[in-house]
């Protein structure tokens, strides 16, 4: 990953500044649904094997209502409050 | 070499091993592409051998895909550590491999060695033997077999590229905020998005880059050079120093940028007002004395253009602070109606030995051994063609027709101008024997103009007020408000006799007034 110093007087966060990255699986992880077909299948599959592999991990499911819109706020803003990792089921 | 004094590292089983050991240790830093590291890894498995238990006997290898390799190759019981990201081989300031040091049980380095010294090492062997309080075991090497002397190999921490990316992480030299480039995004795009660069591509600002322009002066990289309007920002040596990465300089240009931001950022400079007026200017630097040769800039062919890269890349790091650090941008603050191609980087070099005369720095106090920015608000080159004048008073009165139209024509007073000579016209106006001041004394002569001529009109509604005009519509008002606002500098191909005017903004307290600074280190 590039890694850049920053040119300016730091006086704004920088936009999309990549969160970083844990060492570990650890916490809660969600699972993001866009509700496009068989995304929940993958879902639960993913579920399952993160279950067996990553037994101390708590697991949450969420979904978009739909998948042509960028998910609201409100369901960003309490992703971000509860989840450490978030895997996000895209496409068909 | 520093002996290290505490680390943990990891084993090839993935155990973590952390030392001081308290037990009598011996460190050995390797990596496999190195003939005397090969050389002398049995003789350390033989010292572990001897020892039996004793004393921790530690390979520590600079690249964690050489264990392997060597444990297999001179079949190694040694514990083998993996040092790949080459944190305790940069902090114990290696410069060889093999390096070996070699601890007693309280974590104090008794011996250290590096390469192989026969002797050295036959030394060192016994002292192993002894702390780890097996004196009567023989270790089992053949010292007369081996090579008196066998130089060692450049440590892996030292070499070129790999120095930098350590340096630039350890240094603590950087303290910018670091940004995090998304994986699958491209860097120069994302520096084109957040709005780092002036329109053309930048140089990524990566840690190592900025860390080796910062070798480039001597001043502390946290020394805080100048507050940047329009914002204010404080400055720091580092921070122009990413700026000058971006624009594309070389470490050797990082003292002549730092005085170009100190003397931009000065108060008689105005950069605020420079950046924020509708007008044209933008910061144009004129550089003089050694570091001009030094630095390779260009003062001759297309002296004011492209191509070079010191001329062109110091402009543009000035600029590049004062947009990213001091947040001056186009729409914001800065106001220019039109601005122009001398914005994005206006810098170039005075041609000192061409000109019979002092170059601009010595006019303005300084020695001819010192180098010198200077600062000076313009608005672009403008050209005066002259191919017939064969004496100074008819070139110069060219020249002075040519200042009479800046700003506007029925200006008067005016400010601050520099005149550019190019050498053919040198050589005119030197063949009548003209100093720089009979050449502004001319300048004033034929740019003055009458009341009645700078009077507003039917034809053109500029010019002075009639009721300000006074009684006598003869009196000559001159051009420039003082021959000393007259600013001659010479530059350019040694074809041509066209020379260049850069007219300037409002001169004085309450605009821009030129600065010249002395250029560091």
């Amino acid at each position: 990953m590039v890694q850049i110093v920053d040119p300016t007087d730091e006086r704004e966060p920088v936009q999309r500044q990549l969160a970083p990255r844990p060492e570990t699986l650890q916490g809660t992880l969600g699972l993001l649904d866009i509700t496009k077909p068989r995304g929940d299948i993958l879902l639960a599959r993913l579920k399952e094997r993160l279950e067996a592999e990553a037994p101390g991990v708590t697991i949450k499911n969420y979904a978009k209502p739909t998948f042509t819109k960028p998910a609201p706020d409100a369901l960003r803003q309490q992703m971000k409050e509860e989840c450490d990792f978030v895997i996000e089921a895209l496409a068909d | 070499m520093k002996p290290p004094i505490a680390f943990t590292l990891h084993d090839d089983s993935g155990t973590p091993f952390s030392f001081p050991t308290q037990r009598p240790t011996l460190l050995a830093f390797v990596k496999e592409d190195c003939e005397t590291c090969n050389l002398t890894l049995p003789l350390i498995e033989a010292v572990h051998q001897a020892v039996d238990g004793a004393m921790d006997v530690v390979a520590i290898s600079q690249k964690q895909a050489d264990i392997a390799v060597l444990r297999d190759r001179h079949a190694l019981t040694i514990a083998m550590l993996d040092d790949d990201s080459l944190d305790v081989s940069y902090d114990a300031d290696l410069d060889t491999v093999p390096s070996l040091f070699l601890y007693d049980a309280s974590g104090e380095c008794t011996l250290q060695t590096y390469g192989f010294d026969r002797d050295e090492w036959q030394a060192l062997a016994g002292e192993a033997v002894a702390l780890a309080g097996k004196v009567e075991a023989p270790v089992a090497i053949d010292w007369d077999s081996l090579p008196p002397f066998r130089p060692g190999c450049g440590a892996r921490n030292v070499e070129p590229g790999v120095a930098e990316r350590l340096a630039a992480r350890k240094s603590g030299d950087l303290m910018g905020r670091m940004i995090e480039v998304g994986q699958g995004d491209d860097v120069h795009e994302f520096v084109f998005d957040q709005g780092f660069t002036d329109g053309l591509p930048v140089v990524p600002p990566i840690p190592e880059r900025v860390w080796r322009m910062l070798q480039g002066t001597t001043r502390d990289p946290q020394e805080v050079v100048v507050e940047v309007p329009p914002n204010l920002a404080p400055v720091t040596v580092e921070k122009v120093a990413v700026n000058a990465v971006m624009a594309g300089a070389r470490p050797q240009y990082l003292p002549v940028i730092l005085a170009a931001v100190e003397a931009a950022c000065s108060d008689e400079f105005n950069m605020h007002g420079v950046l924020a007026t509708t007008f044209f200017v933008g910061p144009t630097v004129i550089v003089n004395g050694p570091i001009r040769h030094k630095l390779g800039m260009n003062m001759q062919v297309n002296a004011l253009g492209q191509g070079n890269r010191a001329n062109s890349t110091i402009g543009r790091a000035l600029q590049l602070v004062i947009r990213n650090v001091g947040g001056g941008r186009p729409g914001e603050v800065d106001r220019a109606v039109m601005g122009g191609p001398h914005k994005v980087s206006f810098c170039f070099a005075e041609y000192e030995e061409r000109s019979p005369w002092e170059p601009l720095h010595v006019e303005r106090g300084f020695a001819p051994e010192d180098s010198t920015v200077t600062l000076f608000a313009g608005s672009g080159p403008q050209p005066v063609s002259d191919q017939l004048s064969r004496d100074a008073r008819s070139l110069v009165t060219s020249i002075a027709h040519g200042m009479v139209t800046l700003w506007n024509v029925k200006n008067y007073n005016a400010g601050e101008v520099f005149l550019v000579l190019a050498p053919e016209h040198v050589d005119t106006i030197r063949s009548s024997g003209w100093s720089k001041d009979d050449i502004r004394a001319r300048i004033q002569e034929a740019t003055a103009r009458p009341i009645r001529d700078l009077l507003r009109d039917e034809e053109c509604a500029e010019g002075i007020a009639p009721d300000q005009a006074g009684d006598d519509l003869d009196r000559l008002l001159p051009k420039f408000r003082d021959p000393a606002m007259i600013n001659i500098v010479v530059a350019g191909g040694e074809a041509g006799k066209f020379s260049a005017i850069l007219g300037g903004w409002q001169s004085g307290p309450r605009g821009s007034q030129s600065v010249t600074r002395k250029i560091g280190d």
